[in-house]
């Protein structure tokens, strides 16, 4: 048997180092060629680690949340036969080689010309080796003090118009084009077509949202269910304890109320609370509440977690929502504040709108969106009376979870938030 | 362990690395370079200067044997020369000292640390390198790989004892009696053509159906006929087998038959390969293409950070090639805007005669797609070359048949090498036939036939 030292590759964009962000093995687990080993992420990407051998998992060089070195060893594979130390085929097979480049910018051309061709700014150059004889000849006519002058201009030649010999670039034909470009434009009259497509490459956070959500819609049949609870008593209720409340505690949103009642109701309905791993088809029914919520950071959506809600109060699930929440506005939120979740909760506050249709949290089950609270009139049976109204509109992985069960889990919840006494109840 | 950080660090100090360090060092960034031999790399040390220096010698030494032998046009006579080549060694050591020292002076004059040690790539950003006095351990914000070649060794007839490669030649203590040339290019030939002007029996194995092949047959004849002259033999379509060290010749087979030359030594120059290896580079496992570092138009390589120019990125490898590059490479690193735009990269063939070309060569250009007229003119009919007894080759001119704009120049003949400038200057300026047909060169000099040869393509050519 021999020896197989996975290192860590150069995820491509000249990296030193990267972020382990998730083992898919342990030691001890067999793998087959290409199977994904490991995520690492950069500060631009996340990419997959396959396999490029089968074996068995023999050692782990780092821990979820490591930084590895580039080239540093990440695994190590026994394999059959004689092994080898170096994987220079690992590079190649990277699922997701990331190719960021800095984003062009298309625009459409300067004057000179054809305004309806959009124009790519930066020149398809040729390697530095100097004999790529085509690309030679697609050069404009210029003299190496007049491409110096317009390289530093940040001008494309092409677009010059030459009136030297053989329509080559003089340093006034340079002048000109210069001088025309910096002048403004005149000022268009009336309404004007744009021809300008801006170029913007997904990377970063927004690759990870988009990647996670394509994994939520292709991979989960969803269910969403939508509900209405009369949120009057529980605004009540609200409106006292924030009245009443002591300096060191924080001001109540629903959010902690709705967590306490998912808790409660979790005690009951233990199916919703889970992971599905769906590739050996294990659902890990968690004790433990782990509620995500989906926060908006200017940077995007992140999904700061909750740990341990079946063993916080009231006050001390507001606290630690709060302190959460500007973990990750301000980016300063850890690996582990940003993962594990069990559960998830999604609102939108004031732009909650009437009925949302959550994606669930891949690899959870369910999610409860809170749509917007408004005051409605509500038949009581003789009269119309004002009702503080707010729809819940939840999604759940029907391939788990029937739409009977998912019924059943709603209504419970809405009963809890409807007589908010029961969530404070001893159970 | 010591360690230093760095803005930039440069490995290797051949005429890439030096030139990038030195115009970093101006700009003002924090430089520091690696080299585990001597400063100016192979150029310098083993290459282009002593090669030429050693050329040099040969040729006049050849002068004078001619002239000793009576068959001289010019009415001299002298008794028996002789050379002491240990003698002609040590001169040009002196002039590569020389050199060397210059080198180390200009980079301390800008401000260049230097490390004197094999490096080794750590990771993307650190180096470690082995000096005299430990190991230093250098972080860079950015690095120049510039590691440059080294020859090809042939399996079956490994460097060592009379198997020679061009390093050795050109430090041999006495001239060979006889020398077998492996390999019909450039580096062959020219040193081939200077230990046949030294006195030796010279024999080139070439491979392939002709020498320099890389040069088209028009540019080559003046060569061929003069290794004739010089009592060189030229065996082509030829793989070199085995040395037999106690008959002391090297056996070959020549179109399936088997040859026996006489060769006290092998020179083998079968072509350079990229140092690729031996420096860590497989710690930061860099995209190649082919043998070589691939890199883009501003010299970067496929990891943030890391540069590589020179011999380690490509054909062609010439030292003034790496040299621009390392230019280039320095203001990119110091934030100026730069790219390779480069027309040509002039490269000269310093066998005798020279040859030279700038740009395309009529194949080329025709390959290309592109319409084209030739002019060439021939030294015979150039004053100045009848009057040093140069009058073989010519200079051939080629543009575009729409608008004669100048695409290449070649030329073959003695002391061309010089009219390299004018020819890349033609090219990068965007000159056309009639700009260079327009411009009065000097009388008597060889240059006229480079005016000459536009004025052939323009179809009115004076003096033939």
């Amino acid at each position: 048997m021999g020896e197989f030292v996975i290192k860590m590759p150069d995820v491509g964009e000249g990296v030193a180092e990267a972020e382990l962000v998730e083992w898919h093995v342990k030691p001890g687990d067999p793998v087959r060629e290409d199977m994904v080993l490991a995520a690492v992420m950069t500060d631009k990407a996340t990419v997959e680690i396959p396999s490029p051998v089968t074996g068995t998992v023999l050692w782990l060089g780092a821990e979820v949340g490591d930084t590895v070195a580039v080239k540093a060893p990440l695994v190590r594979i026994e394999i059959a036969g004689e092994g080898e130390t170096a994987a220079p085929a690992v590079d190649n097979k990277l699922a997701a080689k990331a190719e960021e480049q800095p984003a062009v910018k298309v625009e459409a051309p300067a004057p000179v010309a054809k305004p309806t061709q959009p124009v790519k700014v930066e020149a398809k150059a040729p390697i530095a080796n100097g004999h790529a004889t085509g690309e030679r000849l697609e050069k404009a006519l210029a003299s190496p003090a007049v491409r110096l002058r317009a390289k530093e201009s940040g001008v494309d030649l092409r677009q010059v118009a030459g009136t030297g010999p053989a329509g080559r670039i003089t340093h006034d034909d340079l002048d000109q084009f210069i001088a025309r470009g910096a002048q403004p434009a005149p000022a268009p009259a009336g309404l004007q077509r744009k021809t300008a497509v801006d170029e913007i490459k997904v990377t970063g956070l927004r690759r990870r949202i988009a990647e996670k959500m394509s994994l939520s819609t292709s991979r989960i049949p969803h269910i969403t269910y939508v509900e209405e609870v009369d949120m009057t008593a529980l605004e009540d209720l609200r409106t006292t304890m924030n009245r009443d409340r002591k300096p060191d505690q924080p001001k109540l949103t629903i959010l902690p109320y709705l967590m306490r009642a998912l808790v409660r109701t979790i005690a009951d309905q233990p199916a919703v609370n889970a992971i599905f791993d769906d590739g050996p088809g294990i659902i890990h029914r968690h004790h433990a509440v782990h509620i995500g919520i989906a926060t908006q950071t200017p940077a995007g959506l992140t999904v700061p977690v909750v740990r341990h809600a079946e063993a916080r109060g009231i006050w001390d699930c507001a606290t630690e929502l709060n302190r959460l929440a500007e973990a990750a506005r301000t980016g300063t939120a850890t690996r582990d504040e940003l993962t594990g979740s069990t559960i998830t909760i999604s609102s939108l506050g004031a732009l909650g709108g009437i009925v949302t249709t959550p994606v669930i949290n891949h690899p959870e089950v369910a999610i409860v969106g809170v749509n917007k609270l408004a005051i409605r009139p509500v038949w009581d049976g003789t009269q119309f009376v004002p009702r503080k109204i707010m729809n819940l509109s939840s999604s759940f992985d029907h391939r788990v979870i029937d739409g009977w069960d998912a019924a059943v889990f709603v209504q419970r919840l809405k009963t809890l938030l409807e007589t908010p006494a029961l969530i404070f109840v001893e159970a | 362990m010591k360690e230093i950080s760095c803005k930039l660090l440069v490995i290797g100090a051949g005429p890439g690395g030096y030139i990038a360090a030195i115009r970093a060092g101006q700009l003002g960034i924090d430089t520091v370079i690696v080299e585990k031999a001597k400063a100016g790399g192979t150029c310098l040390n083993v290459g282009c200067i002593p090669s030429k220096a050693l050329i040099h010698a040969a040729e006049e030494f050849h002068k004078l044997r001619a002239a000793a032998s009576g068959r001289n046009p010019l009415g001299l006579s002298l008794a028996n020369p002789s050379i002491d080549l240990a003698h002609t060694v040590a001169w040009k050591d002196g002039i590569v000292g020389r050199l060397n020292g210059g080198v180390t002076g200009l980079l301390k004059k800008a401000g260049v640390k230097a490390v004197i040690g094999a490096a080794r790539f750590v990771d993307g950003k650190t180096v470690d390198v082995e000096t005299e006095i430990g190991l230093q351990r250098i972080r860079a914000e950015a690095i120049v790989i510039a590691t440059g070649s080294a020859p090809v060794e042939l399996p079956d007839l490994p460097f060592g004892g009379p198997i020679i490669s061009s390093t050795e030649a050109l430090s041999l203590k006495s001239v060979p009696k006889s020398l077998a040339v492996i390999g019909g290019g450039y580096i062959g030939l020219e040193l081939g053509t200077a230990f046949a002007k030294l006195g030796s029996h010279v024999t080139i194995v070439e491979a392939l159906t002709r020498i320099l092949p890389q040069y088209d047959a028009d540019l080559t004849k003046p060569i061929g006929k003069r290794l004739g002259e010089l009592g060189i033999e030229v065996f082509t379509q030829t793989v070199a087998k085995s040395y037999s060290a106690e008959t002391g010749s090297l056996h070959a087979e020549h179109n399936g038959r088997a040859i026996d030359v006489a060769a006290e030594k092998v020179l083998v120059t079968v072509g350079r390969k990229p140092v690729t290896e031996g420096f860590g580079l497989e710690e930061i496992d860099l995209d190649r293409t082919g043998r070589f570092i691939r890199i883009d138009d501003q010299c970067r390589t496929s990891m943030r950070g890391i540069y590589a120019i020179g011999d380690v990125t490509g054909e062609p490898m010439l030292a003034h090639r790496a040299m621009a590059q390392g230019e280039m490479v320095a203001e990119i690193v110091a934030g100026h805007k730069r790219s390779w735009d480069k027309r040509c990269i002039p490269a000269v063939c310093f066998t005798d005669p020279e040859i030279v070309t700038s740009g395309l060569s009529p194949d080329e250009a025709r390959a290309s797609g592109i319409e084209i007229k030739i002019g060439q003119f021939p030294f015979q009919a150039n004053g100045r070359a009848m009057t040093t007894l140069a009058e073989d080759g010519f200079v051939r001119i080629v543009a575009r048949a729409d608008n004669h704009l100048v695409l290449g120049i070649q030329a073959v003949g003695h002391g061309v090498s010089e009219l390299s400038a004018s020819f890349s200057l033609a090219i990068e300026m965007g000159a056309r036939l009639e700009d260079i047909a327009g411009t009065i060169h000097a009388h008597p000099t060889q240059s006229e036939a480079f005016q000459e040869s536009a004025l052939k393509a323009l179809g009115h050519a004076l003096h033939i």
